[in-house]
């Protein structure tokens, strides 16, 4: 139970530790890295190598916006497997449902409901 | 040539020299809490100042602000025939609506963080000319509006670069008069823009800093002065990076500045504690240094003679996302209290 | 003054006299509070396990909770002062896609419902679903030709 959440912290960790070097060094925009670690999530998942991760790190390796890339290519595979080519299309989003859903909605209505403070 | 008011390539020496009647600032809290807040007219507690928007704040400020200068100069808006004003906000909507209900005859300038000393400049030839006797220039900026147009929303988590500077919440405003008791306005070197390729905008004092220099060193040039002619060369928004590399490239030159030389972006915040990183910038920023201490300090004589410059950095969201670099440009004005 | 320097010259000039981030400082503190953020995922996760959801589902009410607590501490002024130190840290846990959503949503309230709010929403995050999707279905086609 509590090594489980020690690999939590460890994997979630390293994923934003790699993060944070790609800001300071190559003076990426925030917009591209998030870009970048939701496309890498889908293709490393896409050939076998993210899946090993989220079993060893559980919420470290889905949290972060690769597991998010995970889970669309996870959802996109076995749509392809469940409905052919159509699959294809729907898998993604399906697997990802909840989360995009929520994000619109909560979105929403926090920020009908905030307004931001000045600084 | 008829242009007998000229001197060397870019400066011109005013014959009829305006004086500074009167100034206004009026600035933020967090310009407030820094180590000039006893200079300015007017600390807002709130940056909203009862407005519903940052751009409706901002605009406010600056109406304020020349509403205040008049007063102080003990004469009414009718007196004033023209103003030269602008902002970092786009079609410089800021001082467009600052200056609406004030029914005076308006030039909107856009200049960037340069304004200050643009609409200085102008507003002294225009004196000089014998076009009016009462003139304002005026600026101003607003943190909050200036991050949601060329930055991120306020409540997006990123991490602010040490090389990026804090925008001023602020405005200033000078009264020039065609006759007075000083300061004067005697000398203007009109910038050119100087572009070495920088395009971080989280580094816009490097950006500038070759413009500065170009500007200071062609000032020297054609007025014959030497560093030790003034008491202070203030650049506007340089800050600690900026400013670095501005002294150090005159320097190369043989120029050496570094006894009389500041910035108004260091001036106003206190770095380490306010964490504003590099320093202030934003049209505000040398305008409400102006405005409150810069003026005071010449009518008080403590400083004799300086010579003010605005830097501005004249990129847009557009030109950085797409690949351009940022143009620097950085305009001076000699500010005396004496005539020779 | 221009002539004194080229412009490669003056940005590698440039880049000497800038202070560098303090990188090992930030890439700890990234570390840190994102393995932190991971873990609140953990506990939730362990929680939507416990009551019997199956592990798709434990996924995308995790992913719920935990872009709820992100959009929730955006508005409450929280978030930003988080990020300011912990950085990539609070930048790439999906917290972070929620503080992209509803920070412009709430700044660009003042010109509107839908062209400002609704709009503006997805100009930071919009590229993450653009390129996320577009790279599953890709996946996804390559993933039907190659099995068949």
């Amino acid at each position: 139970m509590n090594l489980e959440f020690l690999k939590a912290f460890i994997v979630g960790g390293l994923i934003c530790a790699i993060g944070q070097v790609l800001i300071d060094k190559t003076k990426l925009t925030p917009a591209r890295i998030l870009v970048i670690f939701v496309t890498s999530g889908v293709i490393l998942t896409a050939i076998g190598l993210y899946e090993p991760i989220v079993k060893f790190g559980g919420a470290g390796a889905t949290i972060p916006l690769t597991g998010f890339g995970y889970s669309l290519a996870k959802g996109a595979m076995k749509g392809v497997e469940e409905s052919g080519l159509l699959g294809a299309f729907t898998g993604g989003i399906s697997g990802t449902a909840g989360g995009i859903a929520g994000a619109v909605l909560f979105g929403y209505l926090i920020a009908l409901i905030f307004s931001p403070k000045a600084k | 040539m008829t242009a007998t008011k000229r001197l060397g390539k870019q400066t011109v020496k005013l014959q009829y020299p305006p004086s500074i009647i009167a100034t206004a600032a009026i600035v933020g809290k967090k310009e407030g809490e820094g180590p000039l807040c006893s200079y300015f007219d007017q600390i807002l507690d709130d940056v909203l100042w009862g407005e519903k928007t940052w751009e409706k704040a901002e605009s406010k400020i600056l109406r304020e602000t020349i509403i205040k200068a008049v007063t102080k100069a003990q004469k009414t808006l009718t007196d004033i025939q023209y103003i030269f004003a602008g902002d970092l906000l786009n079609q410089c909507s800021g001082s467009n609506f600052g200056v609406r209900e004030l029914e005076i005859p308006f030039f909107g300038l856009y200049g960037a963080c340069s304004t200050m000393a643009e609409g200085l400049s102008l507003a002294a030839m225009t004196v000089d000319g014998g076009f009016a006797d009462y003139v304002i220039a005026a600026t101003s900026s607003h943190f909050c509006s200036a991050e949601k147009q060329f930055r991120f929303p306020l409540e997006y988590g990123g991490q602010r670069p040490l090389t990026a500077q804090w925008t001023v919440t602020g405005s200033g405003a000078v009264v020039l008069a065609a006759e007075g008791s000083g300061p004067y306005v005697t000398h203007i070197t009109t910038g050119k823009i100087v572009d070495l390729g920088i395009k971080d905008a989280n580094n816009m004092g490097a950006a500038m800093a070759p413009s500065a220099a170009d500007t200071i060193y062609t000032h020297f040039e054609d007025t014959g002065f030497t560093p030790d002619t003034y008491d202070l060369i203030i650049t506007g928004d340089l800050a600690q990076v900026g400013k670095d590399i501005t002294e150090e490239l005159l320097q190369k030159r043989g120029c050496d500045i570094s006894k009389q030389f500041t910035d108004c972006g260091l001036k106003i915040f206190d770095n380490k504690k306010q964490d504003t990183h590099a320093g202030g910038s934003g049209c505000g920023c040398s305008a409400s240094v102006l405005a409150g201490y810069l003026y005071k300090e010449l009518t008080q004589g403590h400083l004799n003679k300086i010579l003010f410059l605005s830097t501005g950095a004249l990129m847009s969201p557009t030109t950085s996302q797409q690949g351009e670099s940022i143009p620097g440009i950085a305009h001076a004005v000699t500010i005396q209290n004496t005539l020779e | 003054m221009e002539q004194n320097f080229t412009q490669k010259e003056y940005q590698k000039y440039v880049q000497k006299k800038s202070p560098n981030s303090p990188i090992i400082k930030n890439v700890i503190m990234a570390f840190v509070i994102g393995g932190l953020i991971c873990v609140v995922g953990q506990i939730i996760s362990n929680y939507f396990k416990s009551r019997g959801l199956s592990t798709e589902d434990v996924a995308g009410a995790t992913a719920i909770s935990m872009i709820f607590l992100g959009a929730l501490l955006t508005g409450l002024d929280i978030y930003d002062g988080l990020a300011k130190y912990a950085g990539a840290g609070t930048i790439v846990p999906i917290t972070g896609f929620a503080n992209a959503i509803v920070s412009p949503a709430m700044e660009f309230k003042s010109e509107g419902y839908v062209l400002g709010m609704g709009a503006k929403m997805f100009v930071i995050a919009g590229p993450v679903l653009v390129y996320g999707i577009t790279a599953s279905v890709v996946v996804g086609i390559i993933f039907f030709l190659v099995g068949n």
